[in-house]
């Protein structure tokens, strides 16, 4: 059944007090096959299901999800949309999926509150000025719509900051006037939505076991909800992945650690595009209630407790009061922590891998949420016709063995 | 954030400590005769494991000195610390309670010391 969204419909469900609005999706139990099965309902995997059944005409397959849809990290980031990566590789995938971002909301006739409010990355010392000169030139060379800003610039467009008086003062910063923010449940329920219309099976409360494997071929996975064949898995379960991987007996170069992120009380509107600062790592935007969204960083270790420790929040609060003075008597009113799976090269995993039929897309890292309509994109692909995307070939497994690495620890915003 | 007995200082908080990743993992001995796969599994794969994880820490502002622990990554519970030299303990030693295979108790987020 289409589910259209329009000012009629919303009328219509207003006069009858929102109580007969559509459910946005079935909740099927699993066949017992499918072509193809997703593991992970978040964002990415939603995505990937959405685009198999629209590009590739695969609509007999299945997402399936421990949770409840984009609860993971989904649910859990900052929502910060930006491409100003510095390699060819990754200045591709991401400005592909930027690209994407730009239309998600027509084509799937559902909000995803996408705002190209700008995003600034700043730069504290001479060092960070020199690198963020080099990305804004290689972004140029890419065609993203990076450029360098000065302190004067920076002061008109986010008057609330201290420039001048803090222990590394700012002396610049990039600018992509295309970034911005998106409302993150949106994005997920949107592809949910529109995937289910298609005829795909979202099944949530079903927790992948086991990957099956037969004479170097996949045929199945074990849940929660018994056995499902199929001749096609894909493994999008972000902080989880090695441990499924595991079990179908491959390792991958992934460690997890929490990523923590928090909000404060609603205020007044006061800064007006999204600032991140690598060098004292403070990372804010505002969002569309007001709230401020701060972004934290990662532990010092690899932990899957979905919480954080306090001292990582602590030393993003500091740099924020510095930065801001004006937020130093704000509440903070949550806090929270995602799994994120770590690449040793900050850059993620789009790939096939030895056994026929299983495929990976993770090691998303500390900036997953801005890839998610391109990673779901290309992904799709590579499922569908069992070879990778032009844009996705470079994020292969094989290169921790060529030493073909695609280092963004300089663009990857958080530090690890 | 944890408490950290380090073995030659007493407990102490986490943030005096730098985690080191992995512990027990060698170099190989011939690098120049190992294909480049192995040396990738040196280089960059490391085990990732939710629950029983051997790691190293250093005690940085502190002692300076190295030692290595078991935790529990599903919970942050620090099983064992033990020196450099000491033998690795066998995993058989810790009572694993993960339920299921992803390491998430059948109801609940997995966060067992917040429930203790």
């Amino acid at each position: 059944m289409k589910r259209k969204y329009s000012i009629f419909s919303i009328l219509k469900n207003a006069i009858s007090g929102h109580e007969n609005w559509q459910k946005m999706w079935r909740s099927p139990e699993p066949k017992k096959s499918y072509d193809a099965v997703i593991i992970g309902g978040g964002g990415h995997g939603l995505g990937t299901a959405y685009y198999l059944a629209k590009e590739h005409g695969l609509t007999n397959i299945a997402v399936i999800e421990k949770g409840w849809l984009g609860g993971g990290n989904t649910g859990r980031n900052t929502t910060i949309i930006r491409s100003n990566y510095l390699w060819d590789e990754s200045a591709g995938l991401y400005e592909h999926s930027l690209k994407l971002w730009e239309t998600l909301t027509q084509e799937l006739n559902y909000n995803v509150m996408f705002s190209q409010r700008g995003v600034m990355n700043l730069a504290h010392n001479e060092h960070d000025i020199k690198e963020i000169k080099r990305r804004v030139s290689a972004n140029t060379l890419n065609g993203i719509d990076s450029k360098w800003v000065s302190k004067e610039e920076i002061q008109k467009i986010v008057p609330i900051m201290n420039t001048d008086n803090l222990r590394y003062p700012v002396l610049g910063a990039s600018f992509q006037p295309r970034g911005g923010v998106a409302r993150h449940d949106t994005v997920a329920w949107g592809f949910a939505m529109r995937a289910d219309e298609m005829g795909v099976d979202i099944i949530q409360n079903c927790e992948a076991h086991k990957i099956l494997i037969e004479n170097g071929k996949t045929i199945g996975v074990e849940t929660s909800k018994g056995i499902i064949k199929s001749k096609k898995i894909g493994i999008v379960a972000s902080g989880h992945t090695s441990i499924l991987a595991e079990t179908a007996g491959i390792r991958l170069p992934l460690q997890s650690k929490p990523l923590q992120a928090l909000v404060s009380e609603p205020i007044k509107p006061v800064i007006n595009t999204v600032v991140m600062s690598n060098a004292i790592h403070a990372y804010v935007s505002q969002s569309d209630k007001g709230e401020l969204v701060i972004g934290a960083g990662t532990d010092g270790y690899n932990s899957f407790t979905q919480r954080g420790g306090f001292d990582v929040i602590e030393d993003t609060i500091r740099a924020m009061v510095e930065l801001y003075p004006c937020f130093g008597k704000m509440k903070m009113l949550r806090q929270w922590g995602g799994i994120v799976d770590i690449c040793p090269d900050a850059s993620p995993i789009i790939s096939k891998c030895d056994i026929e039929g299983l495929y990976f897309n993770c090691g998303w890292g500390t900036g997953g949420f801005k890839a998610t309509p391109g990673s779901a994109n290309v992904f799709a692909h590579t499922v569908a016709k069992d070879e990778p995307h032009a844009i996705n070939a470079a994020f292969n497994l094989d290169r921790f063995v060529t030493g073909k690495l695609v280092d963004e620890h300089g663009a990857a915003a958080v530090a690890h | 954030m944890l408490i950290i007995n380090c073995p030659y200082c007493g407990p102490r908080d986490q943030c005096e400590f730098t985690n080191g990743g992995e512990a027990h993992v060698t170099r190989p001995k011939n690098p120049e005769n190992i294909s480049d796969q192995m040396w990738a599994e040196y280089v960059f794969f490391r085990s990732n494991p939710k629950g029983i994880y051997y790691e190293r820490w250093v005690h940085s502002h502190g002692c300076k000195k190295w030692f290595n622990s078991v935790r529990d990554t599903s919970t942050d519970e620090i099983i064992k610390v033990y020196k450099i030299i000491d033998k690795k303990p066998l995993p058989k030693e810790f009572k694993n309670k993960i339920k299921t295979p992803s390491g998430e108790p059948k109801v609940g987020s997995g966060n067992f010391t917040v429930k203790k």
